[in-house]
């Protein structure tokens, strides 16, 4: 069969463009004035914008609250990685090649913290810490987002052993390895880039969560509960500088995961796979 | 014998048949890469014309060309007197049947088949009266209702053929429709489409990389090598005098003889034969079925070989056997099956029987 | 494929973890649901059905639940409105610039729903930009009251979060979609706008499902916005529980809500699946 690159598909009409372009000034709104604002002197809100100032970004650096927070922030991502890494891994390759009993639950159980309303997961959770009597803390945060963020994990792998040949693995064990020698010497290297931008998303996804974290922290505070404590003592501009400094670091983090994935997978599948699960029935 | 020169673009006429189609002068190319190159082309009224080419050589992009849904970067199309490369692929009465079948999965096989028609909003019980007709032509009225994913490869293919035809087009294109069947099937369905054209007679213009195919249901054969026009013929003339090496070699087997004519002699290894050819380098096309044993009697003009058999293809009714000489010419050979073949058998052939044919350039 | 040992080396440490810590919460606030408290503030763990009583009897529950569900809802309209013309465009129109648009798409979905919120805060308040800036060309006199602290700042955040959401499953079905079952449809007669109606959407609709879903049930249970915005007036089903949970201090009761939550998502969950189910066809 030839390749064919075909040309344009539809000419899109005034209308598509105008909507597109309408789109996406809503989703980037809200992200401009932010930025924009954040070195304006006169504070937040007030239009137009006055006296370029770098003043709240000092304030921002001087703030020894938000510092311990940022600290504590990384520290629970890093955890969560390690924990929805570690259990969502072996959670993807059981989805994919074993059969038990109480499958299809499992992996519903898996996934619904996906779809769910973050309040849930986190009451559920704060009643078992209650219970168990274990006092609030990182540790709990930790716990808390591990378990949001398996889902993501095993999704992710999930696609990328889609895309695992099985003759590999089959010729690896042809050639005399044993199953755990194949699983380090040909599973694992070929699901690298799922893994690297699985952790990529969780670490990202950790650093901004408040919905579950919100009912299971303790005496120190994650980034987003710090931010979130001054708004509700009222509004400073400060926030417009630490927000602005946060969609820098997303945005990073997510080109360079989005770089990832299409090298290992191709575009259109991360939104299927990431959708798929949670929404379709069971393929066990 | 017709010069070479005279076969190079040969497009021979059909004979009495009006023309329906005309490709004139489309060339095509996606950026650098260079596609097709000033394709001329015509395709008569009632005619089944085969495009053939091996992958790469433009032929879908041609009939893709020809359906709308790539625009020629030069050039122009003309059907029945009125300019067609200027009009969308949905204002053409020309309608295609697709090499996966593109069969519309959320529709039953009747309502892919309605599709064309309820379209153009023609009255509901037209449309179920000639959907009938459509789907009884291509033996489905048992699968109606079913849904594509239920029905086979070889039937998804009939379906895609009556969606098409019960448009009524003037032109219908095919895009190697029988590529995903197997051999059995396909065999079936070359005869069963053959018919079928033959039966509501409006042109066909068939892709396919397969040679064979291309003879058994043509009407005439237009080969495309890397996006140019090889030769345009019937299956008949393109087998017997093909215009260059390529096209020898393409369809069929045969054996190429390359050598010299000195002073009304062709010279070629050790064998030598009268010919009316100019002096100098010289390629001649001999099909192997045109090489016989040698019989007793010493034919006058024949030429005869002698070599040991290197190897034998088993086919069945007949075998292809390589011959190799001492001068080191190397003979394919068709003969009918035998058991055993003793020592250094001896063959010829009539010289009338190699065809000249212009050198092809090998690819990069 | 693999050996026994393998096997459950590799299925054990997940099951045990959800076991834990999904499975077991559940069943603990279905526990809590039909517990009670004490007026010294302690839970009181005889069984009793007061508390769904309490959820039948009170209006304010009712009127919250039914406010939130309004607010999904139009959460969820505007999403698709929003999102399915941009996923065609983008699908179909956008040629060589379609992976960098999917970038552009994408990172909203992930920086931070905080930042996001906040923003939106700064935007629509009475000194925030959107007010000053009409009054600055003079298009109105007083600020808008109603753009913020009011179920409008509520549906209008979630739905600037919730796009992209919706966008993502609405994509993917339409990348799906054979290209030559357009090329099909053009070539029997049919114009782009009926090949669109025919043939693009009855094939997205499964996309759409998904899309609607999640951001109809995201939207339901989301309790930040409408802190932050939302006012009196915009409260949610979901605040009512943070304040049962924290200095309302009636966990059982907040359990029991809680448990309605998850007993509704997971249905319409369910629902949503065996709709998609009916309507993919591949």
């Amino acid at each position: 069969m030839e390749l064919l690159v075909s040309e344009s598909s539809t000419r899109p009409s005034g209308w598509l463009w105008a909507h597109a372009l309408l789109v996406f000034g809503f989703l980037y709104l809200p992200i401009a004035v932010l930025i924009i604002y954040s070195f304006n002197g006169a504070g937040v809100g007030g239009f137009p914008p006055r006296d370029l100032t770098l003043a709240w970004y000092r304030i921002l650096f001087a703030d020894g609250a938000i510092w311990d927070s940022v600290v504590n922030s990384l520290l629970v991502a890093a955890a969560a990685v390690a924990i929805a890494l570690g259990f969502g891994i072996p959670a993807a390759l059981a989805l994919d090649r074993a059969h038990f009993p109480g499958k299809a639950l499992f992996r519903r159980l898996v996934l619904l913290p996906l779809i769910l309303p973050g309040i849930i997961t986190g009451v559920s959770l704060l009643m078992l810490f209650n219970r168990a009597q274990i006092k609030l803390s990182l540790l709990t945060i930790v716990l808390g987002h591990g378990t949001a963020l398996i889902s993501v994990a095993t999704t992710e792998v999930f696609a990328g052993l889609q895309k695992l040949d099985r003759a590999q693995e089959e010729a690896s064990l042809d050639l005399g390895a044993t199953y755990w020698q194949t699983f380090l010497r040909v599973t694992l290297p070929n699901l690298k880039l799922s893994i690297i931008g699985a952790a990529l998303l969780i670490f990202t996804l950790s650093m901004d969560e408040i919905a579950v974290s919100f009912f299971l922290i303790g005496r120190d505070n994650t980034l987003p509960l710090e931010i979130w404590g001054r708004l509700r003592r009222g509004i400073t501009p400060e926030i417009n500088a630490v927000s602005t400094i946060i969609f820098v670091f997303s945005l990073a983090a997510i080109v360079l995961w989005y770089r990832l994935r299409t090298r290992a997978e191709g575009a259109p599948e991360i939104a299927a796979e990431l959708m798929e699960p949670a929404a379709q029935g069971a393929q066990s | 014998m017709a010069t070479s020169e005279q076969l190079t673009r040969s497009t021979h006429e059909p004979s009495s048949r009006s023309t329906l189609l005309e490709v004139r002068n489309v060339a095509k190319s996606f950026g650098k890469n260079v596609v097709l190159r000033n394709i001329s082309l015509q395709v008569a009224e009632g005619e089944f014309l085969t495009i053939l080419g091996e992958s790469g050589s433009g032929k879908t992009t041609l009939l893709r060309i020809i359906a709308g849904f790539e625009s020629a970067t030069s050039g122009e199309l003309w059907m029945a007197g009125q300019r067609l490369d200027t009009l969308p692929p949905y204002k053409r009465r020309v309608n295609t049947v697709f090499q996966h079948y593109a069969l519309f999965p959320h529709l039953t096989v009747e309502q892919n088949v309605g599709y064309g028609l309820r379209v153009e909003n023609l009255d509901k019980g037209e449309i179920a009266s000639r959907v009938e007709q459509a789907l009884a032509q291509v033996k489905m009225t048992a699968y109606a209702k079913a849904k594509p994913s239920r029905i086979s490869g070889g039937q998804q293919q009939r379906v895609a053929l009556a969606r098409a035809l019960v448009k009524r087009p003037q032109l219908l294109l095919l895009d190697e429709p029988l590529s995903a069947l197997d051999a059995n099937l396909r065999r079936q369905m070359q005869v069963e489409l053959k018919s079928l054209q033959r039966e509501v007679g409006i042109s066909f213009v068939f892709v396919t990389h397969d040679q064979e195919e291309a003879m058994v249901m043509s009407d005439r054969i237009a080969l495309l090598r890397r996006g140019e026009l090889e030769q345009v013929a019937t299956p008949r003339e393109i087998y017997s005098r093909p215009a260059s090496a390529y096209t020898a070699q393409f369809i069929g087997h045969t054996n190429l003889l390359s050598g010299e004519v000195r002073q009304g002699v062709m010279h070629c290894g050790s064998l030598s034969w009268r010919t009316r050819e100019p002096d100098g380098p010289v390629l001649y096309s001999l099909r192997p079925e045109n090489i016989r044993v040698a019989g007793h009697a010493a034919r006058p003009d024949a030429v005869r070989f002698r070599g040991k058999l290197q190897h034998r293809a088993f086919h069945g009714a007949t075998e292809l056997l390589r011959i190799e000489c001492n001068d080191g010419l190397i003979f394919s050979v068709r003969t009918g099956a035998r058991e055993d073949w003793q020592g250094t058998p001896e063959f010829e052939f009539d010289p009338q029987d190699a065809v000249r044919v212009r050198a092809s350039a090998e690819k990069g | 494929m693999f050996s026994r040992t393998y096997r459950n080396v590799v299925t054990l440490p997940p099951l045990v973890w959800v076991a834990v810590f999904l499975l077991l919460p559940y069943l603990l606030m279905f526990c809590y649901s039909f517990w009670s408290v004490s007026p010294a503030q302690t839970i009181v763990h005889s069984w009793t059905l007061d508390n769904y009583r309490e959820l039948l009897r009170v209006e304010v529950y009712w009127q919250t639940l039914l406010r939130s569900m309004w607010i999904a809802a139009r959460v969820m309209f505007f999403s698709l409105l929003l999102g399915y013309p941009l996923a065609y465009f983008l699908s179909f129109c956008a040629g060589a610039s379609k992976d960098l648009y999917y970038q552009l798409v994408i990172i909203p979905l992930w920086v931070s729903y905080l930042v996001r919120a906040y923003a939106w805060k700064t935007i629509l308040g009475s000194d925030g930009v959107l007010n000053t800036l009409l009054q600055y060309v003079h298009l109105t006199r007083h600020p808008l009251e109603f753009l913020l602290y009011s179920p409008f700042a509520v549906v209008l955040t979630l739905t600037h979060i919730y796009t992209p959401f919706t966008f993502l499953p609405i994509y993917a079905s339409l990348e799906h979609i054979p290209r030559n079952l357009v090329e099909a449809s053009n070539d029997l007669g049919a114009s782009p706008a009926q090949t669109f109606w025919r043939v693009i959407f009855p094939l997205s609709i499964p996309g759409v499902l998904a899309g609607a879903t999640f951001a109809f049930v995201l939207s339901l249970g989301d309790f930040l916005a409408p802190l932050l915005l939302g006012g009196p007036s915009g409260i949610m089903i979901s605040n009512i529980v943070v304040s049962l949970f924290g200095a309302a201090y009636n966990w059982p009761l907040g359990a029991s809500i809680s448990l309605c939550m998850l007993v509704l998502v997971v249905s319409l969950l369910f629902a949503s699946e065996r709709l998609e189910k009916k309507w993919s066809f591949s």
